[in-house]
């Protein structure tokens, strides 16, 4: 698939069709909202923590029983210079959105390159299997919807666990909404080939955590908070590009004497909520 | 008279060499060193790379652990409850986040499949006391790198770790909110049991492989 037949293909779907089901979703994630309300346990972050919990042991269900075995699967058949190349592919589709939300955040020479990502690897990449901009040291960028609300200020609000899409919050499920508005992949005409591009996306991306399952089982006190507290963690990276300031961590540090008081400064600076921070992030 | 001098020059070329060894190695050469070092290793043992356990866990324990304050890493993730612990509540949580850390550390090396890592230059003053060292590792299948940066303090001993950061991810952070809410819940010693009984699982796990 080139740009050209992508950009093809945009005008010709009902948009609302695609939308469609994920309202549905949404709206019944809404309707569980309200009837979990009450199920918290007082963390500020996560407060339908309840719901969340259900959500992800019906998600970590799937995942062990069908997507995880499918992945293991591709990852072992599959020779490592296809599976390159499927990664590839989807990541040159992704350019595209991601070069419009650089444009949107105000990153204007990123996103000329993201554009121009695209444009070398659509063709000489043949037709993005191959990362060839990567190589020639345009390098490759990780924007979506989320993250430019978040940089034009809009804090995260309450974290979601979608079904069958994962950790979210509240901001990134409508960011979600735009990222897939803005993916061809769901308007292709040929429905056979649309479902096996869609599935053959998820399952690159479930085979490419697959060695982080083994890392979080070990270190996981409770898998729940765990990947809750890395998902936010990632998210506010993200919406920084990768420098954020550093969270402080309660004070715990003016007990120390022992050790040098210049690093414990760095940790005293209080740094404000997630919510607050997007917000400053996005007034820099 | 000639044996006194003999001593004090022996003494004072060890204490001058001890010196030498703590504060001559700045953060980022260390961090090249150990991670050059320890993936050396694991890409030449087959052992490791089919998750023997033992094997990347002595490997762990013996490189890397070194140059680590565990205290420090066990007092940042429990946060302001580190006070109410005792000094052998403390010693404790710290035995414990050292067992699991290591599981974890040694999980993570027995995936290396041979990424490329990167080592950023950092510019380090000399009256710096803490320094951020940033590394990245390329994916396999392509796909933006993924960052892992250490946070570094100076210490007698030269430097020490006190805490990392994958993808933005620190380790610490990630865990205050567990430890939190399990000392919220049944304390300090309910953190320690916590802590134990997942070391336990591990443990067993590891054992029935």
């Amino acid at each position: 698939m080139n740009p050209s037949s992508v950009m093809q293909t945009v005008p010709k779907i009902g948009l609302r069709n695609c939308i469609e089901p994920l309202r549905g979703v949404l709206c019944a994630i809404g309707v569980t909202l309200v009837l979990t309300g009450c199920a918290t346990s007082g963390n500020p972050k996560d407060p339908i923590e309840g719901f969340n919990r259900a959500m992800f042991a019906i998600n970590d269900g799937v995942d062990q029983t069908i997507v995880r075995p499918v992945a293991v699967g591709y990852d072992t058949v599959m020779p490592s210079p296809l599976k390159k190349g499927v990664t590839n592919f989807f990541g040159n589709i992704a350019d595209l959105f991601i070069g419009v939300n650089n444009l949107l955040q105000g990153k204007v020479s990123s996103g000329v390159s993201d554009f121009g990502r695209v444009l070398v690897n659509s063709t000489v990449g043949l037709l993005g299997l191959i990362d060839v901009a990567s190589d020639i040291g345009m390098e490759k960028h990780d924007e979506d919807f989320g993250q430019t609300f978040g940089r034009w200020g809009i804090g995260s609000g309450a974290y979601v666990v979608l079904p069958l899409l994962g950790p979210s919050t509240v901001r990134d499920s409508i960011g979600l909404v735009a990222d897939m508005k803005t993916n061809p992949i769901p308007y292709l005409d040929n429905v056979s080939a649309r479902n096996s591009l869609l599935a053959l996306n998820l399952v690159d991306k479930r085979a490419g955590f697959l060695a982080a399952d083994k890392v979080v089982e070990a270190a996981a006190l409770d898998k729940y908070s765990y990947i809750r507290d890395a998902h936010l963690q990632r998210r506010r990276n993200l919406i920084y590009d990768g420098n954020p300031p550093r969270e402080s961590e309660d004070g715990a540090s003016t007990i120390d004497i022992d050790i040098d008081h210049n690093a414990t400064l760095a940790y005293q600076a209080n740094a404000p909520d997630i919510a607050s921070e997007d917000a400053i992030a996005a007034s820099k | 008279m000639k044996l006194v001098t003999c001593i004090l020059t022996l003494t004072s070329l060890v204490a001058l060499s001890m010196n030498v060894s703590a504060e001559e190695i700045a953060p980022d050469t260390l961090i090249r060193n150990v991670s050059n070092e320890v993936l050396d290793i694991v890409r030449k043992d087959k052992d490791i790379q089919a998750g023997h356990t033992g094997k990347a866990i002595d490997l762990v324990e013996s490189k890397v652990l070194p140059h680590f304050n565990f205290m420090r890493m066990t007092q940042l993730a429990v946060g302001k409850d580190w006070r109410q612990a005792s000094s052998e509540q403390q010693k404790t949580l710290a035995g414990e986040f050292h067992t699991l850390l290591v599981r974890t550390y040694s999980k993570a090396l027995s995936e290396y499949r041979n990424e490329k890592i990167t080592f950023k230059p950092m510019t380090l003053k000399p009256e710096d006391t803490d320094a951020r060292v940033r590394t990245e590792i390329s994916q396999a299948n392509g796909g933006k790198p993924i960052g892992l940066d250490y946070f570094m303090e100076k210490s007698p001993n030269g430097w020490k770790v006190y805490d990392i950061e994958i993808g933005g991810v620190s380790l610490i952070t990630n865990y205050r909110e567990t430890f939190g809410s399990e000392i919220r819940r049944s304390g300090i010693d309910g953190l320690i049991k916590l802590l134990q009984s997942k070391n336990l699982a591990n443990e067993g796990a590891a054992a029935k492989k």
